[in-house]
């Protein structure tokens, strides 16, 4: 008996997809004249997706023969994919018009990486979060080789195609694993059959090995993380932005959809990996991070300490642990923008603002955006009353309750190291002399929703508790 | 009539609004330094209201606010203050009111963000003092770190980028093992609140760790030997404004947090170790003494007098444990806690005006050689009045309030151990030698040059700011019954507590 599925629960990716298509033609009839009109259709896409996202926000379900999640969860993390893409955009589009990189297919490349990143967001089943995966990655590939004629920029992106390709290899050969113990590719299936222990235990923890490697590479925590910083360093800093901040957050949903939702039975073989992950994440990337002196790379390592942060609260596999870790995606998310959004917007044409001595005396020439730096980097380092803070309390308080103290007592102490890189970038800011000018060539639009960016990281220091508790519920 | 106000948030947000309003209004403003001037007069009023309606009847909290924050984590905006809080507030007021006055027309480079900068550090302080929900605490605990930071980094000295750095990791090193240690709290006690803390029950090894892991936190803060060398670093590279600051609060919320954390929520701990943080307090009585003998520099010999004084203040709190064991009477123990109480205010305005007074010197001459000084009582008469008696005040002299804390806390370490007393003792020698021998090298004898010879003796402004200062620390010395009084009834249930085992 054939049953319609329940197309309802797919109505933003299918009006995402509707909407690519539609830009893709614009862009091959309209060429280059066109881009302006490409970037609003962009914007459009991106913010009707949302909007359907609200609208249908609540009731849920599995649909498409239980392949496909429409859950608060799903709700949440597509809500702010869009919402981080929207910003995404508006942040480059200044600097790739001066460096004539603004052609219709970067956004073409965008709205499906978008498309894929909330296909992943939903998968409830391993061929479709593959499927999400693939369609997000290929374009990421894609976005950092637009540069052509930059040797560094290929050079990332070859990079970043074939390790991307091992760990999706990794992940296929996991799911394999996974699929030939339990029977099953679905989510749900899996979860009862590993709760019923219909499976082989140990073949089943040597598939979560596979699984945990492909999600360790896509997120890039240690010892998985060798191309994130040469891939962040060099591509275009607006290309970047964009796979630093919103794969991110559906990176995190597809180890939530596998590791919590389908294989949380069997926390006790992956709590243990991704312990290592999360310390080793915390060390490397935090001292490393000390040696650079460009800040796209910092950011990098910085990032990938982050990551080390955000596993924290995964491993620790309590609900409590899993809205931790979702809260430290958003806000992480959040402070990304903000960092490489400063990058862009002192970037100028012919000048790449992108090592932390082009900020020196940043505070006498644009003072405001010298506090604004100075917000983001305090709440990456973690000090209150900034978001970040609170990001970090979460997610160490979730490993103290699961009465893993001497995790946290590496995150506490690889966060003071963290610290000195972050004064550093204060430190260039505030008590350096400018040595070359600062002039703002970026639009009024970005200047202000850059601001409102870095004053959204203090607001969320200062009253976090409505975002923690929306995480809370989604897990609840 | 204050019982019905938000009196604390009032004091802690009064500055912070009004610091930024002033970085708004921006340095080219006239009004900008009297606008300063008036949030800060008016917060130090308003902090005068918490010792008008305090009831120094009780050890309850008072001037409770309670609102939810992060209901999630079940934290609240929960304020309140008791006898060891409410005088700490006071002297943050009085400090930041002269801090302001202080930088009137000394501070050239961005008045305005420097003004900002200390009314903000003021309601973050504030806020340390009255926040009784652990999360609460350590926001502002932290947040303090990022005005003090800017402060040091940017009006600093020539050394001042690696003086920042270093006080800022050094802290920052300090404190996130206080943020374990409350993790870890709420973990066993279900609760965020402070009060809460004090009632759970803990077994040694547990104890013991959380207080290892308050003593890095605090004992930075405070700062104990070893971990000092940060202090002379900071102040020497800090503008006069930050010196004070630094000197006479931050350096309190070391001492506050043995009070409010250490000593009733790991008592057995304390007993178990009192006698390693008391070696470490005379040690730096005692060899700190020494060491400030040697220094050249006006404002590290300050620095180091600051952390022998601050020996003192650990010593008291903990030598009670020691007069518990050997006396039944508690009177002894009451003495080392008030001492050590009374010995946290008068320091702190008692090296905030040795600073001021430094600070006067330096604007006059960009110098802090004493070697570049002498005779300057020649030609600044009134100065070198001020300056010999808050020398006098801080080595201990009778009459003063540097005098009354001392003097609690070697009677009360008699009562404890003899040889406590007795080294504790060395600082009235020490303390006399350091600074009536810089007083001579600096005020006194033949004018040595012609920058000396040219000197300006203080304007108005200066000498009310000294004057102020010479009025308070008289009166605290000479009766320091109404200090004592309103810590009295909070010092008594701190004693009980920490005489009832948790194990």
């Amino acid at each position: 008996m054939f049953q319609v599925p329940n197309m309802l629960f797919a109505l933003p990716e299918m009006l995402m997809l509707g909407m690519a298509c539609v830009i893709l033609l614009v862009v091959a009839f309209a060429g280059a004249r066109g881009t302006d009109w490409v970037y609003g259709l962009s914007q459009l896409t991106l913010l009707s997706t949302a909007v359907v996202v609200v609208w249908f926000i609540g009731d849920g379900g599995l649909t498409f023969s239980d392949t496909y999640i429409k859950d608060n969860l799903s709700d949440l993390l597509k809500l702010f994919i869009c919402i981080v893409n929207m910003l995404v955009l508006l942040y480059s589009i200044a600097y790739l018009k001066a460096r004539k990189l603004l052609q219709g297919e970067f956004f073409v490349l965008a709205i499906f990486s978008t498309l894929g990143m909330l296909i992943m967001v939903s998968a409830y089943h391993m061929l479709t979060l593959y499927l999400g995966l693939e369609l997000m990655s290929l374009c990421l590939y894609a976005m950092v080789a637009m540069h052509r004629d930059s040797a560094v920029a290929t050079e990332a992106a070859m990079k970043y195609f074939i390790l991307g390709s091992i760990a999706s290899g990794m992940l296929l050969y996991g799911m394999s694993i996974i699929y030939g113990v339990t029977g099953s590719l679905a989510i749900n299936d899996i979860a009862q059959a590993v709760a019923t222990g219909t499976g082989d235990e140990t073949i089943l923890s040597f598939g979560i090995v596979f699984l945990v490697i492909g999600v360790g590479f896509k997120f890039g925590a240690v010892p998985f993380h060798m191309w994130l910083p040469d891939v962040y360093h060099g591509a275009p800093t607006a290309m970047t932005l964009f796979i630093a901040a919103a794969p991110k957050i559906a990176a995190f949903a597809m180890i939530i959809r596998l590791l919590a939702e389908g294989l949380i039975d069997l926390q006790h073989h992956w709590q243990d990996m991704l312990v290592m992950l999360a310390v080793l994440s915390m060390i490397v990337g935090n001292l490393v991070a000390i040696a650079q002196s460009n800040l796209k790379r910092m950011l990098a390592y910085s990032t990938i300490s982050h990551v080390g942060f955000l596993l924290m609260g995964v491993l620790s596999g309590t609900q409590e642990g899993f809205s931790a870790a979702l809260f430290y995606t958003l806000i992480y998310a959040l402070m990304t923008l903000g960092a490489f959004g400063m990058i862009l917007l002192l970037s100028r044409q012919g000048y790449e603002a992108e090592n932390i001595d082009d900020f020196k005396g940043l505070s006498d020439r644009q003072p405001w955006f010298a506090l604004m730096m100075l917000i983001l980097m305090f709440s990456m380092a973690g000090i209150p009353p900034l978001a970040g803070f609170y990001a970090k309390l979460t997610v160490i308080k979730a490993v103290v309750d699961v009465d893993l103290l001497w995790v946290a007592l590496v995150a506490v102490v690889t966060s003071v190291i963290g610290a000195f890189y972050y004064l550093r970038v204060i430190k260039v800011m505030y008590f350096d002399k400018p040595v070359v000018e600062h002039r703002l060539e970026a639009g009024s639009t970005m200047q202000i929703m850059l601001s409102a960016n870095a004053l959204m990281v203090l607001g969320l220091g200062i009253v976090p508790g409505i975002l923690m508790k929306i995480c809370t519920i989604v897990f609840a | 009539m204050f019982a019905e106000l938000p009196l604390l948030s009032l004091l802690i947000w009064l500055p912070i609004l009004g610091g930024m309003l002033a970085i708004m209004l921006g340095d080219q403003r006239t009004m900008m330094k009297p606008f300063a001037l008036t949030v800060a007069s008016l917060t130090m009023l308003l902090s005068f209201g918490l010792y008008v309606g305090f009831d120094s009847s009780t050890h309850q909290m008072q001037f409770v606010e309670k609102l939810p924050w992060i209901e999630t984590f079940n934290i609240h905006y929960h304020l309140g203050v008791d006898g060891f809080s409410m005088p700490l507030i006071i002297l943050t007021t009085i400090s930041t009111l002269l801090v302001v006055v202080a930088a009137w027309e000394v501070i050239q480079h961005r008045p305005s963000q420097y003004l900002a900068a200390f009314l903000i550090m003021e309601g973050l302080m504030i806020a340390v003092f009255s926040a009784l929900d652990a999360v609460l605490f350590y926001v502002f605990f932290e947040a303090m770190l990022i005005p003090l930071f800017l402060v040091i980094g940017i009006w600093g000295g020539p050394n001042r980028v690696y003086a920042t750095l270093k006080f800022f990791l050094y802290t920052f090193f300090g404190s996130v093992f206080l943020l374990l240690a409350l993790l870890y709290l709420r973990h066993v006690s279900d609760s965020f609140a402070i009060l809460d803390f004090h009632q759970v029950g803990l077994s040694l090894d547990e104890q013991i760790w959380l207080l290892l892991a308050f003593l890095i936190a605090f004992a930075v803060k405070v700062p104990m030997w070893p971990v000092h060398t940060w202090l002379p670093d900071a102040h020497v590279e800090a503008p006069t404004g930050g010196s004070v600051i630094l000197a006479a609060i931050t350096l309190k919320i070391g001492g506050y947090g043995f009070l409010r954390f250490a000593l009733p929520i790991t008592p057995d701990a304390s007993l178990a170790l009192d006698w390693f943080i008391i070696t470490l307090s005379l040690i730096a009585v005692v060899y700190i003494g020494f060491v400030a003998l040697a220094q050249t520099d006006l404002k590290k010999l300050i620095a180091y007098s600051s952390i022998a004084h601050m020996g003192f203040v650990t010593l008291g709190l903990f030598i009670v444990f020691d007069i518990f064991a050997n006396a039944s009477t508690g009177s002894g123990a009451v003495l080392a806690i008030e001492g050590a109480m009374v010995q946290m205010i008068s320091h702190g305005f008692i090296s905030a005006a040795m600073f001021l007074a430094v600070g006067v010197l330096y604007d006059r001459m960009h110098t802090r050689e004493i070697s570049a000084y002498g005779g300057v009582v020649n030609t600044m008469p009134k100065f070198a009045a001020f300056a010999v008696f808050f020398a006098m005040a801080n080595a201990g002299l009778p009459g003063t309030s540097g005098f009354v804390g001392e003097f609690m806390v070697i009677l009360a370490a008699f009562q404890a151990n003899f040889w406590f007393a007795f080294l504790a003792a060395t600082t009235l020698i020490l303390g006399a030698a350091y600074t009536l021998w810089m007083v001579k090298r600096v005020f006194f004898g033949e004018v040595a040059n012609k920058e000396v010879q040219s000197l300006s003796d203080i304007n108005r402004r200066e000498f009310w700011m000294l004057a102020s200062l010479a009025v308070i620390v008289l009166l605290i010395g000479l009766w320091p019954a109404p200090l004592l009084d309103v810590m009295h009834a909070s010092v008594k249930h701190l004693l009980t507590q920490v005489s009832q085992s948790k194990l």
